[in-house]
C-alpha cells in the first residue's frame, strides 16, 4: 500500500499544495489501491478512472483550485454525477447517466476534489447492512464476512479500506454514522437543511441528509466545509452561514472540554447493547471527564418512540418518491411488446426494477397514508416526531450535547438478520431520534469489541453543528484513531 | 390496530404499480404484520393537541426573478429515457383499441 493512500485529506491537501505530491501521483495511488483491493471489499459500484486522473492532471496544471484541491473522493451512488452512472444501487437505474451534477458535487468539483468513483449502498438507500444492494454486498474490511453498515456501506468501506481518504453518503436514519461505527470511521450527519438536497435521488424528503465520512474527525470537518452552505434550488436548505467546523475540530483535537456538559440519554439504557459496546461507550465517557467535560444524564421519553414513527414516516415518504420511477422518464422499462398497458408496463417494470426491501418499504408506506389509516399511523407518526424535537430542546437548557453508543451492536455477519425486518431496523435505534428532529450528529470511533470497533455518536442542536465536531475530535485525541487491516494479510 | 392481510397486500400493490409474485404476497403479508404490530405502540402517545412535525425546517416557497436561465437541453432531459420518439417520451398505450 502506498504511504500516498495512508495520509489523511488534510495532509494530502498540504502536501499537494507545497507541490510535495502531485495530484496524479495521489489519484493513481488511490486508483491502484482500488485495483488491490475492491474486488474483495466490493466498495465501488463504478471507478471514473479517466475522470479522476483528468480532474488531477488539472489540478497539477493550476486549472483547478480549492481548499481540498487534488484531495480524491468517492461518492454515493444516491448522488447525481454528470455523464457519470448513477444507480442508487437499484437496477431500474442501471446504466443511467444523469445529465447534472447535485449541488454537493458542484462544490466538490469547485474546492478541486478529485472524485474516484460512485459507491456501493443499499438500494434507495433502504438498509442497515447494503445487503439490499442490487450489485452485491459490500464487504467490511475489518472482516469480509462482515456488514459495512448501511444504507452507504460503500463510502465507509473506502475510506476503511485506504481506498479513498474521503467519500460522501447520506443520512436518512443514520446511514452515515452507523456505517460509520461498525467500519472504525467517522461519519457525519449535518443539520439537515445544511447541506443541499438537490441532486439526491430522494428516498425520504423531509430527513435525507448529505454528509462526510473519513478517517479523522478534522477530514470529516474540512468536507462538511466544503459542501455546506444555503442552495436556492433547494427549499429546505437553510440560509445562515455555516458554523466554523475545521476551526471547532482543530480546537477540540486540543484536548480540553473544560465547562462543556454532555448529556446521556436515559431512556437508551437497557435497550439491549452488546456489552462491549457499552463498555466501550462508559470508558469513552471517563476519557472526556478527564478531559474536564461534565456529564449529566437527561431523560428523553420519546426517543422510545422514534424508531416505529421512523419507519412510518420514511415509508410513506418513500412511496411518494418513487413513484417517480415508472419507465417512462428514464432507466428501465420491462414488458413493453406492444400489448399491454402503459399500467401493466409500469407493474412490470417497476416489479423488475426494485428488491425486495424497496417494494416492502413502498407497500407498508402506501398502506399507512391510505384512508382511513392515516390518523393511526402518518399522522400520528408526525406528532411523535414533535414530541421527539420538544425532547431535544429540553436536553439543550441543561447539555451542551447529548452522547450515545452509535449502534446497539458490531458489525454483524452477512444474512444474520435479513429474515426480520425490525431486526435488522433496530440498527437504527440511536441515530434516528436526530433525523426526526433535524439535528446534527457524528459517529467517532472509540474503541473495539471483539476485534470489530464500536462508534461514540455525538449529537448537537440545530445548526450548532460546531459544537459536536469538537467533542468528537476532543475524544479522537484522547482514544486514538483505529487502524484498520491492511487487507495485504487476506489476500 | 388492524392486521395485514394477503388480500391487502395485493391490494396495495396494485396502488403502489407494483407486479408482485404469490411467494411475496405470502413473505410480504408475515414481514408487514411484525412491523405494524412493532410501530403500532405509537397510537396512544400524543394527544390531539399536539401539533404533528412535517419537516425540521420551516418551508417557504422559494421565488426569484423571472429571468430565463439555461436549463437542460431537450436531448439532455430525453438522454435516459428507455424510448423516445420526436423529441419526446414514448410510452406504450395509455387506451385500449376498444377504448
Amino acid at each position: 500500500m502506498s504511504d500516498l493512500t495512508k495520509m489523511s485529506a488534510a495532509q494530502l491537501a498540504k502536501a499537494i499544495a507545497a507541490k510535495e505530491a502531485s495530484a496524479v501521483e495521489v489519484a493513481t495511488a488511490h486508483l491502484d489501491r482500488i485495483d488491490a483491493v475492491d474486488e474483495r471489499v466490493h466498495a465501488f459500484l463504478h471507478v471514473d478512472r479517466e475522470g479522476a486522473l483528468a480532474a488531477a492532471a488539472d489540478v497539477d496544471a493550476g486549472k483547478r483550485t480549492g481548499p481540498l484541491a487534488g484531495v480524491p473522493v468517492a461518492v454515493k451512488d444516491v448522488i447525481a454525477t454528470k455523464g457519470v452512472p448513477t444507480t442508487a444501487a437499484s437496477k431500474i437505474l442501471e446504466g443511467w447517466r444523469p445529465p447534472y451534477d447535485a449541488t454537493i458535487v458542484e462544490r466538490l468539483r469547485a474546492a478541486g476534489t478529485v472524485m474516484l468513483g460512485k459507491t456501493n449502498m443499499d438500494e434507495f438507500a433502504m438498509g442497515s447492512s447494503t445487503e439490499y444492494s442490487a450489485y452485491g454486498p459490500t464487504n467490511n474490511p475489518w472482516d469480509l464476512g462482515r456488514i459495512p453498515g448501511g444504507s452507504g456501506g460503500g463510502s465507509a468501506a473506502a475510506v476503511a479500506a485506504y481506498e479513498a481518504p474521503l467519500a460522501i453518503g447520506t443520512d436518512t436514519g443514520g446511514s452515515i454514522r452507523q456505517p460509520g461505527a461498525v467500519t472504525g470511521t467517522v461519519g457525519a450527519k449535518p443539520t439537515y437543511g445544511g447541506t443541499s438536497r438537490y441532486g439526491l435521488i430522494a428516498f425520504s424528503s423531509s430527513l435525507d441528509t448529505p454528509g462526510p465520512c473519513a478517517r479523522t474527525v478534522e477530514d470529516a470537518a474540512l468536507l462538511h466545509s466544503v459542501i455546506a452552505g444555503h442552495d436556492v434550488r433547494d427549499s429546505t436548505s437553510i440560509p445562515q452561514p455555516v458554523p466554523d467546523v475545521v476551526g471547532a475540530a482543530r480546537r477540540g483535537a486540543g484536548g480540553d472540554l473544560s465547562g462543556v456538559k454532555l448529556g446521556v440519554v436515559k431512556e437508551f439504557a437497557g435497550d439491549g447493547s452488546e456489552p462491549g459496546v457499552l463498555s466501550a461507550f462508559h470508558e469513552s465517557l471517563e476519557a472526556l471527564v478527564k478531559l474536564g467535560a461534565e456529564v449529566v444524564e437527561v431523560s428523553c421519553p420519546h426517543f422510545q418512540y422514534a424508531l416505529p414513527a421512523y419507519y412510518l414516516i420514511a415509508p410513506s415518504e418513500a412511496s411518494s418518491n418513487l413513484a417517480r420511477f415508472d419507465g417512462v422518464r428514464y432507466g428501465l422499462r420491462t414488458g413493453d411488446d406492444g400489448s399491454r398497458s402503459l399500467e401493466e408496463v409500469m407493474s412490470l417494470t417497476r416489479d423488475a426494477g426494485f428488491g425486495p426491501e424497496v417494494k416492502r418499504r413502498i407497500i407498508l408506506g402506501t398502506y399507512a397514508l391510505s384512508s382511513g389509516y392515516y390518523d393511526a399511523y402518518y399522522g400520528q407518526a408526525q406528532k411523535v416526531r414533535t414530541l421527539i424535537t420538544r425532547d431535544f430542546e429540553a436536553a439543550w437548557k441543561s447539555v451542551d450535547v447529548l452522547v450515545s453508543p452509535t449502534t446497539p451492536f458490531v458489525a454483524f455477519p452477512f444474512g444474520s438478520r435479513t429474515s426480520d425486518p425490525y431486526q435488522m431496523y433496530l440498527a437504527d435505534l440511536f441515530t434516528i431520534p436526530t433525523n426526526l428532529y433535524g439535528g446534527p450528529a457524528i459517529s467517532v470511533p472509540c474503541g473495539l469489541s471483539e476485534g470489530l470497533p464500536v462508534g461514540f455518536q455525538v449529537m448537537a442542536p440545530t445548526m450548532a453543528d460546531d459544537r459536536m465536531y469538537r467533542v468528537a475530535a476532543a475524544l479522537e485525541s484522547a482514544v486514538g484513531t483505529l487502524t484498520p487491516p491492511t487487507l495485504e494479510a487476506t489476500a | 390496530m388492524a392486521a395485514i392481510s394477503r388480500e391487502e397486500v395485493a391490494h396495495l400493490a396494485r396502488l403502489s404499480r407494483l407486479a408482485v409474485t404469490e411467494e411475496e404476497l405470502d413473505r410480504f403479508a408475515g414481514q408487514l404484520d411484525v412491523i405494524l404490530q412493532s410501530v403500532a405502540r405509537i397510537g396512544d402517545v400524543a394527544a390531539d393537541d399536539i401539533p404533528p412535525t412535517s419537516h425540521s425546517v420551516p418551508l417557504t416557497n422559494v421565488y426569484r426573478d423571472d429571468v430565463p436561465v439555461p436549463s437542460l437541453t431537450q436531448e439532455e432531459a430525453l438522454s435516459g429515457a428507455p424510448d423516445a420518439y420526436e423529441g419526446r417520451f414514448r410510452v406504450p398505450q395509455i387506451l385500449a383499441e376498444e377504448d
